[in-house]
This record gives structure tokens, sequence and C-alpha cells, in this order.
């Protein structure tokens, strides 16, 4: 059970995130949403490299039979934090330069191309 | 020979098809050269537009804007329409809901079917 | 440094001249502004260069795989790490090939239209050094062989697709339409990523190959399935995942939307390897063939449907490209629906899946001529609305004859590309189901029927007198039309020519899963 804690948090993350993403008419904090999105799929990432007792594949004063993992799942994360951060910051720009031109942030009234 | 795509149920080949839209066009003009030659002379009775007698209007004035081409499609679908083009609402939840409730029924399908 | 050491790391080139070139060019725009449009148009070529060597090389030896860091002649699987292959690693088959073929030749020919159609707008060295992102982004995409490594790729051609999206600020709406596409690929990516992680979790590779060896049907891995789809279908504008897409490319310089209809089907490509290489070998029954199949029905219908009705003109062209996306989940999906079953799959699965691919190509081709034309007549007479359009066709006699030629293609009127790869899906479809057949030649009708309203509208009619002062695009802007013309032309007249070579290897390489992973893991495992 315990150790599902992540994992349900993970569910919990998705679940804030995406009524945010579907509920939030206000840009910033929908954008905020895709925040936590990116947030629970991060944590889901990591928690599936973590081992007890596990430690990283460095040999230099390791422990006599150490438990070695493979920190793949670290640098895929790291590599997301990075991909989301140049994300979320395009965003804001597209959302700033449309506060500019149309003097909101609210979607419902940011739809002048549709149908 | 070259061009010859077979389908599996028939075959294509747009070489041969052109010979005979080449064909085709050969006969259409042997049938037009047949033709009064004059006819063709400018402002004569012959190749004036008949508008029930009124005035020809200006060249301008006749160009059919896109607005007005396939206006009867789009009323007689407009029951169609009617559903259809408003769920492009250009709010974007709504685009994200449709990508979830795409994600859902998809599932749904593939687990139960 | 000799030929052989270049040829043989072909696809680490392939992204490090894209890249190399997006990042020299900013140095160029401020130190020699003069020479930056040669600079870019040098890159461009170098980058399709090397796309088109290496996909010679896929043709002429089979599936070249490239492990990044790897000592030459190593293969894939390090001998002392346990039969996992735990490099990142380039694998390009014959579909990873066609698909850099495509890419190659709309992003060379786009690059020679924009260097002249940017030329009036400002700060251009970071426009060209977006696109030659992107156009790293979709080789990349192509290419890999790794999911995490697909994933980044994908970032990085909605990243730099969005951007470029955005680049004009006309009132705003450019930057709307950009952030509602980054949005919703932000989220699609996302999933893809989640998707990623429950295979991780189960297989402990990310490797396409190594997956799909030991991949089991479990509910767990139907959800990264369906993940995966929707991720995709959203990237490549499918419907129900279609809306962003219309807005984004209507709004976008029209070159850069020749290049994202590229870019999207670089998504296509990622359905299509995920569902035919990694799952391929454990679907026991025809329900995600019926999936894809739906999808491709719901995105011709409603695409040409949405199509018709558009004043925009680049929105009218936008629906139709959600509308041909269908016909290439169609003609692909009725393949996977009998891809365990081999007399069907000879009798017509083949056939339907060489369809579909074909008209990957022939799409790329004939909408980036339109969307070419169209932003030819934009860049002349600033107006988008189609109604205010009229009688062009007297001042840009060469720019209506490419448009022609790209409308009467995706109509599918002989003897044009679009109809070679039509009359194959409509032929293999028919066999599988005729009603789907059906809908497929009604959609064909109302595409030539949008087509002929654009035609008319925008060409046809009397010289209007705001339109006096209009003259034809320059040299360079038609030189990139002509050269997509002629390929939608050559593809055209001699369809078996193209068929043989380019896409039957493609449709091998997806439909033949053990070879894939034979190639990677070389039976060692």
């Amino acid at each position: 059970m315990i150790a599902n804690l992540p994992f349900i948090a993970v569910a919990l993350l998705i679940g804030i995130a995406f009524a945010m993403i579907l509920l939030k008419r206000n840009m910033i904090k929908m954008i905020m949403g895709l925040g936590i999105l990116e947030g629970a799929v991060n944590l889901f990432l990591v928690s599936l490299g973590y081992r007890e007792d596990g430690i990283a594949p460095i040999f230099t004063s390791a422990p006599a039979d150490p438990t070695m993992v493979m920190p793949t799942v670290q640098a895929l994360t790291l590599t997301n934090i990075v991909i989301g951060v140049a994300t979320t910051a395009l965003m804001l720009v597209f959302v700033m330069l449309i506060y500019k031109k149309y003097g909101t942030v609210n979607a419902n009234e940011m739809r002048r191309l549709k149908e | 020979m070259i061009g010859t795509l077979v389908t599996g149920f028939g075959f294509w080949n747009p070489l041969i098809w052109i010979i005979v839209i080449a064909v085709a066009l050969l006969f259409s003009w042997l049938i037009w050269r047949c033709g009064e030659a004059d006819y063709d002379e400018e402002n004569t009775e012959t190749t004036a537009p008949y508008l029930s007698g009124n005035a020809e209007p200006e060249k301008g004035a006749v160009h059919i804007r896109a607005g007005n081409m396939y206006w009867g499609f789009t009323k007689a679908l407009s029951a169609y329409y009617n559903r259809l083009t408003p769920l492009h609402s250009g709010i974007v939840n709504d685009y994200v809901s449709w990508f979830l409730i795409g994600v859902v029924i998809l599932f749904v399908v593939v687990v139960l079917v | 440094m000799n030929a052989d050491v270049l040829l043989a790391n072909l696809p680490a080139l392939l992204i490090a001249v894209p890249l190399f070139g997006a990042f020299m060019t900013p140095v160029f725009g401020r130190f020699l502004p003069k020479i930056r449009d040669a600079w870019v148009i040098l890159a461009s070529f170098a980058a399709s260069a090397v796309a088109l060597l290496l996909a010679a090389q896929v043709y002429a030896k089979g599936a070249v795989v490239y492990v990044f860091g790897a000592a030459p002649g190593t293969g894939a699987v390090p001998v002392d790490s346990g039969g996992i292959p735990i490099r990142i690693l380039f694998n390009i088959d014959g579909f990873g090939a066609f698909m850099l073929v495509s890419a190659a030749i709309v992003s060379f020919a786009v690059i020679l239209y924009l260097t002249v159609s940017q030329s009036r707008r400002s700060s251009r060295s970071e426009f060209y050094a977006l696109y030659l992102l992107l156009v790293a982004g979709v080789f990349g995409m192509v290419s890999t062989g790794d999911m995490f490594n697909f994933f980044v790729f994908l970032e990085i051609n909605s990243l730099a697709a969005s951007a470029l999206i955005a680049y004009h600020r006309n009132g705003g709406l450019a930057a709307e339409g950009a952030l509602k596409y980054l949005i919703v690929n932000t989220v699609g990516g996302l999933m893809i990523l989640f998707a990623i992680g429950l295979l991780y979790a189960q297989y402990n590779s990310l490797n396409m190959a190594v997956i799909a060896s030991s991949l089991s049907l479990t509910t767990l891995n139907l959800l990264a399935l369906v993940l995966f789809i929707a991720g995709l279908a959203t990237k490549a504008g499918a419907v129900p995942f279609h809306f962003a897409t219309p807005d984004a490319y209507s709004v976008a310089p029209s070159g850069v939307t020749a290049l994202m209809i590229v870019a999207s089907q670089a998504g296509l490509y990622g359905m299509f390897r995920i569902l035919f290489s990694v799952y391929g070998g454990v679907f026991t029954s025809a329900t995600v063939g019926w999936i894809v199949i739906v999808l491709g029905v719901l995105s011709m219908f409603i695409g040409v449907t949405m199509a018709i009705p558009q004043k925009d003109i680049k929105r009218l062209l936008s629906y139709h490209a959600v509308s041909q996306t269908g016909y290439m989940l169609l003609g692909v999906g009725v393949a996977l629906a009998v891809l365990g079953d081999v007399t069907l799959t000879n009798a017509f699965g083949q056939m339907a899946m060489e369809g579909g691919l074909f008209h990957i190509i022939n799409h790329a081709m004939y909408k980036g001529l339109l969307f070419l034309a169209v932003g030819a007549v934009i860049y002349r007479t600033g107006v988008w609305n189609l109604n205010e359009m009229g009688g062009l066709g007297h001042k840009m006699k060469w720019t209506m004859i490419f448009f022609l030629i790209g409308a009467l293609a995706i109509a599918g009127i002989p003897p044009f590309n679009g109809f070679a790869s039509k009359l194959m899906i409509y032929e293999s479809t028919f066999a599988f189901n005729p009603a789907i057949a059906i809908i497929a030649m009604v959609v064909s009708i109302l595409t030539l029927a949008s087509f002929m309203k654009v035609f008319h509208s925008v060409f046809m009619g009397p010289e209007l007198p705001e339109y006096a002062g209009v003259r034809e695009v320059p040299k360079r802007m038609l030189a990139g039309m002509a050269i997509l013309a002629v390929f939608v032309i050559a593809f055209g007249l001699v369809p078996d020519l193209v068929v043989d070579t380019l896409i039957t290897p493609a449709a091998d390489a997806l439909l033949h899963q053990g070879q894939y992973i034979l190639s990677v893991l070389g039976g060692g495992l």
C-alpha cells in the first residue's frame, strides 16, 4: 500500500490538472493546470525508477553488494522538466500577446478563430 | 508497359488515359472546325447574351462571389451544419475536453470489444 | 575526413545538419545579413540532401540501425548489457526512409519560397532558425527507434511549429491559433509520455523493438495504446482531435503551413509505427483496425463538410488537410484490421496500406503546393477572405496554373497523383467494406466541389478594380511551387515506379514486425 502512494498521488494530480484545464476559463490558470499535469507525469516517471536500497551506478565508494539502479527515468524527468519550461514560457508569451490585442485572458472571449 | 499501376482488382495507366483524352480533344477540334467561321466575331447579335431583354450588366457586377456558391448545399444540410459547426467553438477548454472524451471512448471500446 | 565516414554517419548528420544550420542562422543574420538567405537555403539543401542520401542507402541495403555513441560495427545490443540496448538508436527502415523523402522535398521547396515571401518581414533570422528546427524535429521523429527520443522530437516539432504559427501578429489572431495548437499538443504529448512510462515500467526499456518483442495485450498496455493513438492523432489532426488544427493552420504564414503538413504527418508516422511495429504482433481482433478506420472516415467526412462553407481561404484548405488525413487513416486502418490474416492481407490489405502511404507523400506534395499558391495570392493581395477575391487569374497566370494542378490532384482527377493513391484506397476498401469506399468517393466529390468554389472565386471572373496593381510573384516563389508541381505530375504519370520504389518497401516494413525487431536485436535476445 505504502509503495503505491506515489501512484495514487499521480492519479490525484492528473485529476486536478484536467479539472483545471477543463473548468478554468482564465488562460493563466489553465496553463497552471498544464504545469500540474506535467508535474504528475514527472512524478510518475520518477516513482517508476525507485528501488528499495538502490543506489546510483557510481562505483566509487560503493557498498560491497550494491543494488544499482539505472537512472534512465531520472534522465527522462530532467529532460521533460526542461521541455516543460520551454512549453510553459512559450504559452505564457502567447497569452501575453493575446492580452495586449484582445484585452482579455478569458478563454470564452479568445475565440476569434472558430467554426 | 510503363506507368501501369496494378491495384489487385484492375489497373490504371495515366499514359493511356492521356492518349484517350488527346484523341477526344482531336475529335472535338475537328467538329469545332466544321462550324461557322464567323461566329466568334465580337459584338454581333449571335454572341451577345440574351437576358430577357434587359441590358447586360457591367463585367464586374456578374462575378459570383464565394459566399454565394453552395448556399443551397449548406441550406439543405442545415440540420447537420447547425449541430456540427457550434462544436468548433474556438474555446480551447472544449478542445481539451474533446481529447479526453476521445481517449475515454477509445479506451472503453478497446477494452470491452 | 573522407566520404565513407560521412556516409556511415548519415543518421547523426540528419539531425546535426539542420540543427547547425538553425543555430548558425542568427549569427549570420547579425554579422553577415547579406548572405543569410543564401546560408538558410544552403542549410536546408544540405539537410534534404542528407535525408535523401540516407533514404537511398535504406532502399539499396535495407534498414539502417545507427547506435549513438557505439563504436562502428558493435551492433545495437552491447555484449555486457544483459541483452538490453541501453543506447539511443536511430532505426530507419523503408517507412522511415519514405517519410524522409517526403519531408526532404517539401522542406527544400518551401524554404525557396519562404526566403522571398518573408522578405518584407522583420526578424527573419529567428524565423528561419525555427524553420530548420522544425525540419530537425520532423527528421528525428521519423527516424528514431527510441520511444523517449520520439517524444523529445515531437515536442521540438510542437514548439517550433507553434512559434512559427505565431510569427506574424496580425491582431493577435496568430498568437491565438498558436496558443490553442500548443495547449492541445502539449496535453497530447504529456499523455504520450505517460504511455511511454507505462511501457517502460513493464519492459524496462525505451527501445521500440525491445518493447515490441515482449509486449502482451494487457489492460495497461491497451491504455498506453489509446493514449498513443489520441496523442498522435492530435498531432496529425484527425477528428475528434482536430479542433486546433484549422485554427493554427489558417493563421500561420503560408509557407510554414506547407511544412506543417509534413510535421503533422510525422505524427501519423508515429501512430502507424506504434500500431504496426510495436503492437502489431499482439492484436487478436480487428477492433483497433476499426478504430483507425472510424477515425479516418470521421476525419474525411467532417473535414470536407466543414470546408465547404468556409470563407477564409486558408481555413478552407486546413479543413481539407483534416479530410485528406482521413484517407491515410482509412487505407492503413483497413490493413490493420486484416493484419493477422495472410489471405486477406494479400488480397487487399497490402494494397490498402500502400494506398494510404502513397496518399501521405501525395498529400505532402499537393497540399504544400496549394498552400504555397494561396500564400502567393495573399502575398500580392493581402486578402484572406474568399468573398473579396476574384479575377486574379488575369494577373497571376503561373500561380493559377500551380493552384489548378494542386486542386485537381487533391480532388482525385486523373492523371494527377491524388487519383492514383485514391484509386488504390477505393478498390481495396471496396473489397473490405463497400459502404466505406462509397463514403470515400463522396468525400472526393465534395472535395472537387469545394475546390471549384475556391478556383472560381479567386482566379476566375473579370478583373476587379481593387486588384489592378497585382503582379505575378517573384521567380523564386514560383520555383518553390514548381518543384512541388513537378512531383505532383510525375507521381501521377508513373505511379507504378513510385509504388515499387518508395511505397512497397514502406508497407513491407510496417507489415513485417519481425524484421523490425530483428534489425535491432539481431536475433540475439
